[in-house]
């Protein structure tokens, strides 16, 4: 892509962004009433909700991106799974944070150990050793096709993550939009917020797309004047 | 006002966290740049 088209794609990501993030918190903060039981506290899942559905989608591109690598042997896949990897992992470090605040209110402990909650850790941190695999190894080639491997392994762990409050019973509340848990007046502004998470997962991965290509290109040319 | 301590924190940690992300990908697109200007010095010596 050209790079002059690569800023009008910039520009007219954040002519999107800058509006829809503010009408975001408009509706969270003022649109959306107060829940009864929860009071104000109950805010946060309009944030905390997103930012899972944002950090899973990115997972689920680094998954299908390391596939396509995998059977295509393609440069571009290796770039698009290491940028969607990050941007799961910023997304899933928002939502364990943004959770962990809420259960100290309403559970008032930061952390239990519920299905829910360890299975996002633990896939966190299987990205994180995801990320961690790839600088210890030199090899461009070999480090793309080690981490298309570990990536599809770790990737067993999101449908988990997905499924464990329908499939076991947690202290996590079960899913709102399924079980009906979630007032239509509400609804708004979780779909809104949920727009505009996904909208900025699709802009950091882009962003870093481009610094792994660039970072490549780098690369390669200094092994040609070495 | 506890709540909205809470609450606050919470909006807090999301933006803290998205800042951290977005200065380091700004700083390894600095480091990137200087590369690519070592490179370009490089190039014309030869």
């Amino acid at each position: 892509m050209d790079l002059k088209r690569s800023f009008r794609l910039d520009t007219l990501f954040w002519a999107l962004l800058l509006p829809a993030v503010i009408l975001a918190l408009y509706m969270a903060f003022l649109e959306a009433p107060r829940e009864i039981t929860m009071k104000d506290i109950q805010r946060i899942f309009y944030f905390h909700v997103p930012a899972g559905v944002a950090g899973l989608t990115a997972f689920t591109v680094n998954f299908l991106a390391s596939l396509a690598y995998l059977a295509t042997k393609k440069r571009k896949w290796d770039g698009l799974a290491v940028a969607s990897a990050e941007s799961g992992i910023l997304f899933i470090a928002m939502n364990l944070v943004t959770g962990s605040i809420w259960a100290k209110h309403e559970w008032f402990v930061w952390w239990t150990w519920s299905p829910r909650l360890t299975s996002a850790l633990i896939l966190c941190l299987l990205y994180v050793a995801y990320l961690l695999v790839r600088n210890y190894v030199p090899d461009a080639d070999r480090r793309a096709m080690m981490s298309a491997v570990f990536a599809v392994v770790a990737f067993a762990d999101a449908p988990i993550v997905w499924f464990s409050i329908r499939w076991w019973r947690d202290q996590h509340p079960s899913p709102m939009l399924e079980t009906g848990g979630l007032a239509p007046q509400m609804r708004p502004a979780l779909y809104t917020c949920m727009l505009v998470f996904l909208l900025l997962m699709i802009y950091l991965i882009r962003r870093r797309y481009f610094l792994e290509t660039a970072q490549h290109d780098v690369e390669m040319l200094e092994r040609q004047i070495a | 006002m506890d709540t909205m301590k809470y609450l606050f924190g919470a909006y807090t940690a999301i933006w803290i966290i998205l800042a951290f992300y977005l200065y380091s990908i700004s700083a390894r697109e600095r480091r990137l740049r200087e590369d690519v200007d070592r490179l370009k010095r490089q190039l014309e010596k030869k």
